[in-house]
């Protein structure tokens, strides 16, 4: 069986946001680049089920879709335990055209499980898993909180309201992963940051996909009135405000 | 020419979520001057399917078939786009929740239309379509235009006040070709009766400040008498404290609830990142300088496990 992972490379989750050029660009000045926490959780359950000679899987790849600056996230996935890596060598500029050009390598390099991550942390569209499947016309299944493999046959935990059920797709499946899937993110032994300079990492070309979305400029969000404090021994005062000021009681 | 939105139902009864669709989406067909057409899957009869009109949809399209009793994201896809393209939808609108996420990004491909995820404001212009999303995990915003023909939103939960008016809606069956399904589904497992997390629209939390899961029974009272669902900060869930399905913030559940008490929660930029979109944020901790009250709207400097007791008996009395 062979693994695919796709990983987005973004901001670290406690980056505060700037914007340059009349609020047209995100500020990279300074940012700490990591792979986004969900892809990283995937990478770690697909290392996990490699390790287990049972589930019989002879590779995990990487891919991302991004410029040479993401190359330092693609090595950090090579050396937590990917075997392989591609980058396909654009600039990101929407959900579309992420997915479009992550399902037109896969079309060309075929793979039996697919992951990618339920969100990503800069532009929180939830999309390019959903499209991916789409574009390759394969089961899609979200919301998974655990992955096993059972027989040869993958086993997806699906998260509904109230609960969850179990879900047992044809192959490929592509599986959108949540929190829960890895208890933590596996972290680069050294010996494996120096195994991960070795590995290959594939640079492709992208193809040409039609953009769909733009984004016009950012916005900040307005400042919030500060704070009413409440004196500890005034409990009541607190129930009163949220009953007759703020009505939500 | 229509707009569509795709409503969930829960046994049969539309969830609330659905009705804050219907009304989003009769706002952007009055903006494109044309008519809102409501696609309903599953059993759902009659009455509950009329109740659909009242928040604004002129017709409400009903399909009903078996293969679609478990959720195979490929089939519903499929299915909503039949529908669409024949009501000629030019929006489809869709929830930003589970269900949302696993339909809309296939959707937007196979109808080739431009996605905007997790909108909570109607759109800023039609011409061109230009949309208002969070970013950033909500500590920045985007106008972006969509320039397919097609668009596809998803709407932010509890984002969209609802209203009721006197309109009436036609109803239609619609017989949806489905090819077999690629998933299977077995052990289903639900809690019934339980209020859902992602819509409640009080929200009592607890941290680390709550000290251990020994003392959870202050925040699970306090959430009975207001009638709210429990949720918790990481380190409580990473803890074992609570399980994982009450972790808000970034890597967690995102809510967006009417009022959202945090108790012994600093407020880590990851958590403020969950729970932002909330109407109305209380804040109890000890820490005068903790970050969670630079989010709030209220706030108490005090130990959760004492003010916790007379909050509740502070909100029975009014009761």
């Amino acid at each position: 069986m062979k693994i695919l992972v796709c990983i987005s490379n973004v901001p670290d989750t406690t980056t505060k946001a700037k914007f340059v050029n009349d609020n047209t660009a995100f500020d990279t000045a300074g940012v700490q680049w990591i792979i986004n926490p969900w892809d990283e959780l995937a990478l770690t359950r697909a290392i996990e089920l490699k390790s287990d000679a049972a589930n019989s899987i002879e590779n995990i790849t990487v891919i991302t879709v991004g410029g040479k600056d993401a190359e330092p996230t693609i090595r950090k996935a090579l050396a937590i335990g990917a075997d392989d890596a591609v980058r396909i060598d654009a600039e990101p500029k929407d959900a579309y055209f992420v997915a479009a050009q992550i399902a037109e390598y896969i079309k060309n390099n075929p793979f039996d499980l697919i992951f990618s991550g339920i969100e990503s942390a800069d532009h929180n569209g939830s999309a390019v898993g959903g499209m991916v499947s789409e574009f390759l016309n394969i089961p899609s299944v979200s919301a998974v909180s655990a992955a096993s493999i059972e027989g040869g046959q993958v086993k997806l935990t699906r998260d509904i309201d109230g609960g969850n059920e179990q879900v047992t797709p044809e192959l490929p499946v592509l599986a959108i992963v949540q929190k829960g899937i890895a208890k933590e993110p596996m972290i680069a032994a050294m010996r494996g940051i120096m195994m991960a300079r070795k590995k290959p990492l594939n640079v492709v070309a992208p193809i040409e996909v039609e953009v769909l979305t733009e984004v016009v400029n950012y916005e900040m969000p307005q400042p919030k009135p500060p704070c009413k404090m409440i004196e500890p021994e005034n409990v009541k005062e607190l129930v009163d405000l949220l009953q007759n000021e703020a009505k939500v009681i | 020419m229509s707009v569509l939105v795709f409503t969930e139902n829960w046994d049969g009864k539309f969830k609330k979520v659905s009705f804050e669709l219907v009304s989003y989406a009769s706002k952007i067909a009055e903006m494109l001057n044309t008519q809102t057409v409501a696609v309903s899957i599953g059993d759902v009869q009659d009455d509950e399917l009329n109740t659909l009109g009242k928040y604004g949809a002129d017709k409400i399209v009903s399909v009903k078939n078996d293969q679609l009793n478990i959720l195979d994201n490929q089939a519903y896809t499929s299915v909503i786009a039949q529908v669409a393209e024949k009501e000629e939808a030019k929006v489809v609108v869709i929830a930003q929740n589970n269900m949302g996420k696993a339909i809309a990004p296939r959707l937007s491909v196979k109808l080739k239309a431009g996605l905007g995820a997790g909108i909570s404001k109607l759109p800023s212009s039609v011409e061109p379509f230009t949309i208002f999303k969070k970013v950033y995990s909500g500590k920045a915003y985007s106008n972006v235009v969509i320039k397919s023909d097609v668009k596809i939103l998803t709407l932010a939960q509890n984002s969209f006040e609802f209203e009721e008016n006197q309109k009436s809606a036609t109803i239609e069956e619609f017989n949806a070709t489905v090819d077999a399904v690629k998933t299977s589904v077995s052990d289903v497992q639900k809690q019934t009766g339980k209020l859902l997390l992602n819509d409640a629209e009080i929200v009592v939390s607890g941290g680390r400040g709550m000290k251990s899961a020994d003392n959870w029974g202050a925040i699970e009272e306090l959430a009975e008498v207001l009638g709210a669902a429990t949720a918790c900060s990481r380190p409580v869930s990473d803890e074992g404290w609570r399980p994982h399905g009450e972790h808000t913030g970034q890597t967690g559940k995102i809510i967006a609830p009417n009022l959202y008490i945090a108790a012994g929660i600093s407020g880590a930029i990851q958590h403020l990142a969950g729970i932002s979109g909330s109407k109305c944020i209380v804040a109890i901790n000890t820490d005068k300088d903790a970050p969670i009250f630079e989010a709030a709207d209220y706030g108490i400097i005090g130990d959760a496990m004492k003010v916790l007791p007379e909050l509740i008996e502070a909100v029975k009395e009014i009761k």
